[in-house]
């Protein structure tokens, strides 16, 4: 293992009621690095991201955190899950309590943090994300775009050490997607490690390291960014980047 | 007269009804704490991924919700003391512990389908953030399914105060017990068992405008039927 790795998934598999989502992934992530985990509905992305934490438990394989596996009984689990933190495509924030209150739950809970401090934190991180108005909004008040980015915020208050994103802006109307875009451009340019799982071929494009193509639980192709969106060596990479840039606002028709 | 009659009955005996009244109270009140703590246990048990403990949350549950309560509350008062000495107990203690255990298969299912209507993200955010399942219950799910719960509360919970009445028949000196007393001694059946029933009347209904007010101040904003 390279110095600079922070996450390696070895050989993992997952099958739902016979069904098998997860044929053997492979995959290492290393530190500041952003990768973009790309592939058609159904292809296992989700899947993969949420066995990376084991809120979805691999039938097969190994997690290796920091050089550690977290597979083991006698790891604490919470532990580590609290420095690999998730955002979810739903984003999932606490519905009875404030914007604010939603970051400083964690703080309080799993970083033992004192009230004061972590109300302090919390109102950096919604800063951060351009809400530190909304601090004492509830989450029904908020917009979704708005909800994503206090559950980005709710994220990076723990100062993870890696951030993983199940398809962040795909529950969001276009002009909300924006700006969540915007805010996790921003922390990828500071320097926070992140996989994303996103159907947002641009962001991709911009601000990805890497490109992982997954179609039928397996690995298709991966690179440089570029390399797989103008050289795609696999024909089903082409085909899947095909159908979908057609959709994208491309530059008007000569 | 019959009503001047009727009215002075109840003027003369306002202390029996009203100790009966808080023999009720008593009766209700610490059942439904009883049920409470008992349903969050058996809801909690049913809920667990260890079978065994969820069978037998289930079995009870099944048990009490299929015989009824009349049943129940003789059982405790008269076949407790047969099988131990030790559960030998007075009248008052064996309703509270009849009614108690009874509510507590019904708090139990409220209480789990409270938990299990709470959206199936909220745990998952809680867990993936590092929250061990004891908090993100505590801190996340709990407090969103005991709002979600209140209306099916309410009815539990006034089925119950209207349930105490049962317990006349070991001899609590509750309100029904003191109506039929006072019923046979005066043979005024209508003004007496009628000013009973209001009693409970004021009782239940109390209960149902707390809970709305209750309902009302804890609602998520944003959240549900509001603004």
């Amino acid at each position: 293992m390279s110095q600079d790795e922070i996450i390696r998934a070895v050989n993992i598999h997952k099958s739902f009621k016979g069904h098998e989502v997860l044929k053997g992934i492979d995959l290492s992530i290393s530190r500041q690095e952003v990768v973009c985990i790309i592939g058609p509905s159904g292809s296992g992305k989700s899947t993969f991201l949420r066995c990376l934490n084991r809120i979805t438990e691999p039938d097969k394989g190994e997690v290796l955190f920091e050089g550690k596996s977290i597979m083991g009984p006698d790891v604490d689990i919470d532990e580590v899950r609290s420095h690999m933190v998730m955002v979810f495509q739903s984003y999932n924030l606490f519905l009875h309590l404030t914007a604010k209150k939603n970051i400083m739950l964690a703080l309080e809970q799993v970083r033992g943090m004192g009230q004061e401090e972590a109300e302090a934190r919390a109102l950096d991180a919604l800063s951060k994300v351009g809400l530190e108005a909304k601090a004492d909004a509830y989450p029904g008040q908020l917009s979704g775009g708005q909800q994503q980015r206090v559950a980005i915020a709710r994220a990076i208050a723990m100062e993870p050490k890696l951030v993983m994103f199940d398809e962040p802006t795909s529950a969001l109307d276009p002009e909300l997607t924006y700006e969540v875009l915007d805010v996790m451009k921003k922390l990828a340019y500071g320097g926070m490690t992140m996989v994303v799982v996103t159907h947002e071929m641009g962001f991709a494009k911009d601000v990805a390291d890497r490109v992982v193509f997954m179609d039928h639980g397996v690995i298709v192709e991966e690179g440089d960014p570029d390399k797989i969106f103008t050289d795609p060596q696999n024909e089903r990479t082409r085909q899947f980047l095909k159908r979908v840039l057609k959709d994208e606002p491309g530059p008007p028709p000569a | 007269m019959a009503m001047a009659d009727g009215w002075q009955i109840i003027q003369d005996n306002l202390d029996a009804f009203l100790a009966a009244a808080g023999v009720t109270v008593e009766v209700a009140v610490f059942g439904l704490a009883l049920g409470f703590a008992g349903g969050v246990l058996l809801a909690l048990s049913r809920l667990s991924s260890f079978k065994p403990l969820s069978w037998i949350a289930t079995i009870y549950i099944e048990i009490i919700r299929g015989t009824p309560l009349l049943i129940q509350i003789f059982f405790i008062y008269f076949g407790f003391g047969a099988i131990s000495p030790l559960l030998n107990f007075d009248a008052l203690t064996a309703g509270i512990l009849a009614l108690g255990l009874n509510s507590a298969a019904y708090q139990a299912e409220i209480i789990r389908g409270g938990i299990e209507s709470v959206p199936k993200g909220q745990m998952e955010a809680a867990r993936s953030i590092g929250m061990t399942r004891m908090q993100a219950m505590r801190h996340v799910i709990l407090p969103q399914s005991f709002r979600l719960m209140i209306p099916a509360m309410t009815n539990e919970m006034v089925t119950l105060i209207k349930d105490t009445s049962l317990v006349s028949t070991i001899t609590v000196v509750e309100l029904t017990f003191v109506g039929k007393q006072l019923t046979s001694r005066y043979l005024e059946a209508v003004p007496i068992l009628g000013f009973v029933a209001l009693i409970y009347f004021v009782m239940t209904f109390a209960t149902s405008r707390a809970m709305r007010y209750l309902e009302h101040k804890y609602r998520i904003p944003g959240y549900g039927e509001d603004e």
